[in-house]
């Protein structure tokens, strides 16, 4: 928050004097029709991108030199804002006279820059980043039809944020190597988020495979898993109702082994878990005496307690130990 | 040329309300809750304003017309209110509002739904009005409040609100109106049918910013938000709004007499413009214009995304709005056309004039003439409207993101 965040409906002043001309007047705003690419000697690629019903759509036209694989003209026509037009108009800049295969590369971090009027400047607010991002994806679109190749093929990785361009594998590794808990964190740390927050959780502007709250939540749950494999020791009563009914065995059985048999063992007996059921908010695990153990008259009291209060310290207070 | 054509979001301030407010802003500036000549100077321009906003709505005296700060306080206190004395102690478990109410009651009533209590939002049929067969089919003896606006801030669309009152009366459940777009417009008098709260707020006509109203039935009162100094009785603390209130009540009497101009001249000039407009190729109205207020026209230009023609009419000087995609915050369609059902390639196309008593012929063919060059310009632009060779297979159709 701040003094910046206190007054809205500044999304015009924050545009770049670029994208303020080019939505007056776009540049490579046109067609190409079959006649004209026919005369250039090229072949007329046709793609859309977007839907009216979404707020944005965009139709690129390539005349592509067969032999030579050059973008020669691109032109563009585009239902949307300011910011689409202008990204749009933009995009069919930067394709002219590359490649096709040059003009893959091209993203809409490109295109956001190139509007840009100083290097340190965005061109346009945070929301309106994912104007620019049919842009990119148009060019895909196109090159695909090209090639005769389904446009997946040429996304090497699975994006999650399409503004910032981050990708899934980038996500994990952040998240995981800086023991990351919030959304906030992650946006600090790769700019995920930041811009047009559909990729945060469900319900935002564009529907999603996978949202940052779903990877938060992954390492979470991995984070759990590991401390019941591990055997926490200080495992809080949270964790413990969390885990699966395997984690829960496993962190009891660790418990037990670091805490309690040794001392059953020097008596000359030891006891083994059957299972452990919930019952209402508690959770009661059975258990069953082994050698001296069974038929010592402190297993039904003193060694019981020692047991049950040794869990319920190191696993959570709802722990009944019920002996059979 | 400069042209005003939002006033559905705000009005100008009349110039006799701002003289009104004058002396009360450098020379009668004193507290009214002090004892002493700087502020009994301060109390005939309250009681006559007072007189005048009940005069304005024709509440009876034993009612209550507190001042708050603004319409969405009044609405929040409202929802809250019930909240607080009839669900969260388990006398009642549901509330029912509008789909297409006002931000300060929905999101208030999602708040409200978050804390365990059930929220019907009422849907509205294809001419964007509320359904009161819904009202009917939902109610229950445990419903503590139904919430619906008069008039619909972004279609201008009349909802039914004396017949919605007469159901909430048959079923002893309380009724909340937001009056917002209502005053000035259309005959607003609260003893003309079953209603418990109504919201107002002065600067929808021509009054000041930061001025809001919210009738009270008498023996309906509610438990107040703001604790404090016990002004107004009791139910909304804070030092009153001395100006805010004088301005308050020469807008609302004004509105009032200027209320035969608006619904005679005012829609003439909007019938007008709105057949005009129509005459251009592929637009669309969604409600008919005897079931709206006289003053507003939410028009779908096919083949323009609203911002955009926000921007080409801003670049010549005319103010309009649009509650769609890019222009809003929240990226999200228009949720009226949402609601509406409205054809998918139309969502984020509606734009919104809305006139006042201020609006004259000359601003209106002025418009008129820029619409048209803008539409033309920017069709040439959009996509819809774009060349494919034969057999191109047109994606635009389609949702872009599964």
């Amino acid at each position: 928050m701040g003094i910046d965040s206190l007054i809205g409906g500044t999304i015009w002043d924050e545009y770049s004097q670029k994208v303020t001309d080019l939505m007056n007047n776009p540049q490579n705003m046109g067609e190409i029709t079959e006649e004209q690419a026919k005369e250039m000697g090229a072949k007329l690629i046709v793609a859309d991108f977007g839907a009216e019903s979404c707020g944005d759509a965009v139709r690129l036209y390539w005349a592509v030199d067969p032999k030579t694989d050059k973008i020669l003209e691109s032109k563009f026509k585009s239902f949307g804002c300011g910011t689409a037009i202008a990204s749009s108009d933009t995009m069919a800049e930067l394709c002219k006279g590359k490649t096709v295969d040059e003009a893959v590369k091209i993203t809409n971090i490109d295109v956001e820059h190139a509007m840009r009027d100083t290097p340190d400047t965005p061109a346009v607010p945070p929301q309106k980043m994912h104007c620019s991002v049919m842009a990119y994806d148009v060019i895909k679109k196109a090159a695909a039809q090209y090639k005769g190749v389904d446009m997946e093929s040429f996304e090497e990785e699975v994006i999650v944020c399409e503004c910032a361009r981050v990708s899934l594998s980038t996500l994990r590794e952040v998240i995981r190597l800086n023991d990351l808990t919030t959304v906030e964190q992650i946006t600090d740390y790769t700019k995920a988020g930041a811009f047009c927050k559909s990729c945060i959780r469900p319900g935002g502007h564009e529907e999603k495979d996978i949202y940052l709250v779903d990877l938060l939540e992954e390492y979470e749950k991995e984070k759990l898993a590991n401390k019941a494999s591990l055997g926490n020791d200080t495992a809080p009563t949270g964790d413990f109702a969390n885990m699966t009914i395997v984690q829960r065995i496993k962190a009891v059985d660790k418990v037990v082994d670091d805490n309690i048999r040794q001392m059953l063992i020097m008596d000359g007996g030891d006891m083994e878990i059957l299972d452990i059921k919930e019952n209402g908010e508690n959770f009661d695990i059975y258990i069953r005496y082994l050698g001296a153990c069974s038929g010592c008259a402190s297993s039904a009291t003193g060694t019981l307690f020692a047991i049950e209060n040794i869990l319920k310290e190191k696993l959570s207070d709802k722990i009944r130990v019920l002996p059979i | 040329m400069n042209v005003y054509l939002d006033n559905n979001a705000t009005t100008i301030v009349d110039p006799q309300v701002f003289a009104a407010m004058e002396p009360y802003f450098v020379q009668k500036y004193g507290n009214p809750n002090s004892l002493h000549a700087f502020a009994s100077d301060t109390h005939p321009g309250i009681k006559a304003a007072m007189e005048k906003i009940y005069a304005g709505i024709h509440a009876p005296k034993e009612d209550s017309v507190v001042i708050t700060s603004c319409a969405t306080e009044s609405n929040n206190w409202v929802l809250k209110s019930i909240y607080f004395e009839y669900i969260l102690t388990g006398k009642k478990n549901h509330i029912m509002v509008s789909e297409v109410e006002h931000p300060s009651v929905i999101a208030t009533a999602k708040w409200i739904e978050s804390m365990g209590c059930k929220v019907t939002y009422l849907p509205i049929n294809h001419e964007g009005i509320v359904d009161v067969q819904a009202v009917r089919d939902t109610i229950t003896d445990k419903t503590a409040l139904v919430s619906v606006m008069w008039a619909n801030n972004e279609t201008g669309a009349i909802f039914p609100v004396e017949e919605i009152g007469d159901i909430c009366e048959e079923h002893g459940v309380l009724f909340h109106t937001d009056a917002v777009q209502a005053i000035g417009k259309l005959p607003v008098d609260v003893q003309s049918f079953n209603v418990d709260y109504l919201t107002f707020s002065a600067h929808k006509f021509h009054g000041p910013k930061g001025v809001g109203a919210l009738y009270m039935k008498k023996d309906k009162e509610l438990m107040p938000l703001l604790h404090g100094g016990s002004q107004m009785g009791g139910y909304r603390s804070g030092t009153l709004n001395v100006a805010g209130i004088v301005g308050m009540g020469k807008a609302i009497e004004t509105a009032v007499d200027a209320l035969d101009f608006e619904m005679t001249e005012i829609r003439e000039l909007r019938d007008d413009f709105e057949d005009e407009l129509l005459k251009i190729e592929d637009t669309f109205v969604v409600t008919p214009r005897n079931k709206r207020t006289p003053n507003t026209i939410l028009i779908s230009f096919r083949g323009i995304e609203g911002e955009s023609m926000l921007w080409d009419l801003n670049r010549a000087g005319i103010a309009a709005s649009t509650g769609s995609a890019c222009a809003s915050e929240d990226l999200e369609a228009n949720s009226v056309m949402e609601a509406i059902g409205a054809a998918e390639d139309l969502a984020h196309t509606a734009i919104r004039f809305s006139l006042s008593r201020y609006t004259t012929q000359e601003e209106l063919d002025y418009t008129l003439k820029i619409v048209k060059t803008a539409v033309i310009r920017l069709r040439g632009i959009s996509s819809s409207y774009a060349y494919a060779p034969e057999g191109h297979e047109s994606g635009l159709g389609a949702h872009h993101k599964n």
